[in-house]
């Protein structure tokens, strides 16, 4: 299953939540959302599914438009963050909901639901909690739950809203892994809403990332990290050292300072420029773009987190090797290795 | 044994709190009660029968129960619309009407006998055209029934409304996306989320009816077998200085009233465990 979104807006008020999106989702793929709380990453998932209708814009499923269906027709499982399970019913009831409110004519006998909830319970591997209740479950028993009861219907998509959002860090990478090796065996259409980089980054095959009610980037996990396309995916995917440069006459300054880095192509005028942590690379003092103060040095396994107070007036985070040891006052040279400049 | 001594280590104040609760309802509840219980058997086991099986105490208690029990289940289905109308729906005037509900509470019982009896009469608002279809409400026992269905509507609204409030939207919005029907929503979903509420609202309406005494008397003609409840029953027989009369009557509405609150009481038990506390 396809999924095509075309222009869709959706405002709350004054504030405009999907501000002109426009994605398209291939069939078989797991997409990850991505962008900070208000991005609008929710709103989507939820306009997809028909828990939310836009103001306007096209949203279709293999060409057809979804916006005529309600949720109830659209045949798309939906994963809440707090997991939404019926509490008054066991687990087992709650895997087949989905099977036994199907409309008479189509509804399964009693034994074939009771194999199909089997073979879902055994998949997310929890068939031995089938006669407990949720509030007998841990969050991330309940999460697996939540799942099995989506994939129930036997959804054309499914749309997981923050599903790892409300567990502890263990059982979120656990979750994570679990995640992607389900998705390899079942190859349904999936997209899922996070705003942790690292979670977009390990699950998914493309991450579409949002801020403000836009899309910034969509790209495999390579390609936003490795070549952010704005400034806003470079500082909020990975660690970034932003600083503010001038572009004039072909050339980049930072402060007083002309550094000597390429500006090909680059608009004159005010800047910025993004580093990685590490691409940050110390030399002897005069022997980068940057000179600066090493004011405190903190080890961490195999990389020393050095702050530099830059002369020019920033200070700034680097991860440096552990191969030269920093300490607190040296003065120091530093070359940025790559680096991504953006205007404004 | 060992899970109270347990929780006494753990939670301090459990002697002093215990004490004060026993103390309190026995002042309260239990000695009342006891003293009730203590005056019935003044009567021969002969007496007691005699007044509890006459034709007009078992009448007087078959229309104090039966119209409770039929108010209370009014009760439990309009209330619960009340409710999902003031929780679920945004509409002008519904701060008004919320408040609304609590006026049975605070009314005197008496004024709203007076009022229910003057809205009901033959020449009333609500009386005449009732009258013109040829049901008469006043002075009969469906004026007892309209008046016990006044002062039980607020139990019900009062104890479904918070619970229904709790439950999440998103428990609905997961019930539409596996394909469930709104009915099959609220059929399914909602209602079994609301059972334990439902229960003790109706525990609590009929509780209410059964006792009820000051709206009831204005309206309902108080003839004797057909529109006499059993309180004022008691109290006629404490008039007639028959205290042995009314304590047996009294005795009897106890029990019943009792056996059908620890009824309730386990089922609503049975509903909870069912509804787990997340």
């Amino acid at each position: 299953m396809t999924i095509e979104v075309k222009n869709l807006v959706k405002k709350f008020g004054s504030f405009a939540a999907l501000d002109g999106v426009d994605l398209k989702v291939n069939d078989g793929e797991l997409l990850a959302l991505l962008g900070p709380s208000g991005s609008g990453k929710t709103t989507l998932l939820r306009i997809i599914a028909g828990l939310d209708w836009p103001d306007s814009g096209e949203v279709a499923f293999n060409g057809e438009d979804a916006l005529a269906q309600g949720a109830r027709e659209r045949h798309v499982g939906f994963v809440f963050q707090h997991y939404a399970l019926f509490r008054h019913m066991s687990v087992f009831e709650n895997v087949a909901f989905g099977l036994r409110v199907q409309p008479r004519a189509i509804r399964k006998d009693e034994a074939t639901i009771r194999r199909r909830v089997k073979e879902l319970l055994d998949l997310v591997q929890l068939d031995w909690l089938a006669d407990r209740y949720p509030s007998q479950l841990s969050g991330g028993q309940r999460q697996r739950i939540a799942l099995a009861r989506a994939l129930a219907i036997e959804p054309r998509i499914l749309l997981l809203d923050e599903p790892f959002g409300a567990l502890d860090a263990k059982v979120r990478k656990e979750l994570r892994k679990w995640l992607r090796s389900l998705h390899h065996e079942i190859h349904v259409t999936s997209i899922f809403v996070t705003h942790d980089q690292e979670e977009a980054l390990e699950v998914a095959n493309r991450v579409v990332v949002m801020d403000k009610g836009r899309i910034e980037q969509i790209g495999s996990p390579d390609d936003v990290y490795e070549t952010p396309a704005t400034a806003f995916v470079h500082g909020f995917i990975g660690e970034s050292i932003e600083l503010p440069v001038h572009v004039v006459d072909g050339a980049v300054r930072f402060g007083e300072r002309a550094l000597n880095l390429a500006a090909d192509g680059l608009a004159p005028g005010a800047s910025k420029l993004f580093v990685r942590r590490h691409d940050m690379l110390v030399g002897p003092p005069g022997s980068g773009a940057f000179e600066g103060a090493v004011q405190h040095v903190r080890n961490f396994g195999p990389v020393q987190r050095a702050e530099v107070a830059l002369s020019g007036g920033e200070t700034i985070e680097i991860d440096a090797p552990r191969d030269r040891e920093l300490r607190a006052g040296d003065t120091i040279g530093l070359r940025p290795r790559r680096y991504r400049i953006f205007a404004g | 044994m060992g899970a109270i001594a347990a929780r006494r280590r753990t939670l301090p104040g459990f002697g002093l709190t215990m004490g004060l609760t026993l103390t309190w309802l026995s002042v309260i509840i239990l000695i009342p009660l006891a003293g009730l219980l203590l005056k019935s058997t003044e009567l021969s086991l002969d007496q007691f029968w005699a007044i509890v099986s006459s034709r007009r105490t078992l009448n007087a208690l078959r229309v104090s129960f039966g119209l409770a029990f039929a108010a209370a289940c009014v009760n439990l289905v309009m209330g619960s619309i009340v409710v999902w109308a003031l929780v679920r729906y945004r509409f002008p005037g519904r701060r008004i009407f919320d408040a609304i509900v609590d006026v049975p509470f605070a009314l005197p019982t008496a004024v709203a006998g007076v009022a229910l009896t003057s809205l009901f009469a033959e020449k009333g608002w609500l009386g005449a055209p009732l009258a013109a279809l040829g049901i008469k409400v006043a002075f009969t026992p469906v004026g007892i029934f309209v008046a016990m269905i006044f002062i039980g509507i607020p139990f019900v609204v009062r104890t479904v409304q918070p619970v229904l409030q709790d439950i999440d939207a998103e428990i609905e919005e997961a019930a539409g996306s596996l394909g469930a029907s709104r009915w099959q929503t609220i059929i399914r979903v909602i209602l079994p989320s609301l059972a334990p509420a439902l229960l003790t609202g109706l525990a609590l309406a009929f509780a209410r009816a059964v006792g009820e005494y000051g709206s009831v008397i204005f309206i309902a003609g108080n003839l004797p077998n057909v529109s006499e409840i059993a309180p004022l029953l008691i109290v006629i027989r404490l008039s007639e200085f028959r205290y042995a009369d009314a304590t047996a009557i009294a005795v009897v509405m106890l029990v019943v009233s009792f056996v059908i609150i620890f009824a309730v009481n386990r089922l609503q038990r049975w509903a909870q465990d069912r509804v787990p506390v997340r």
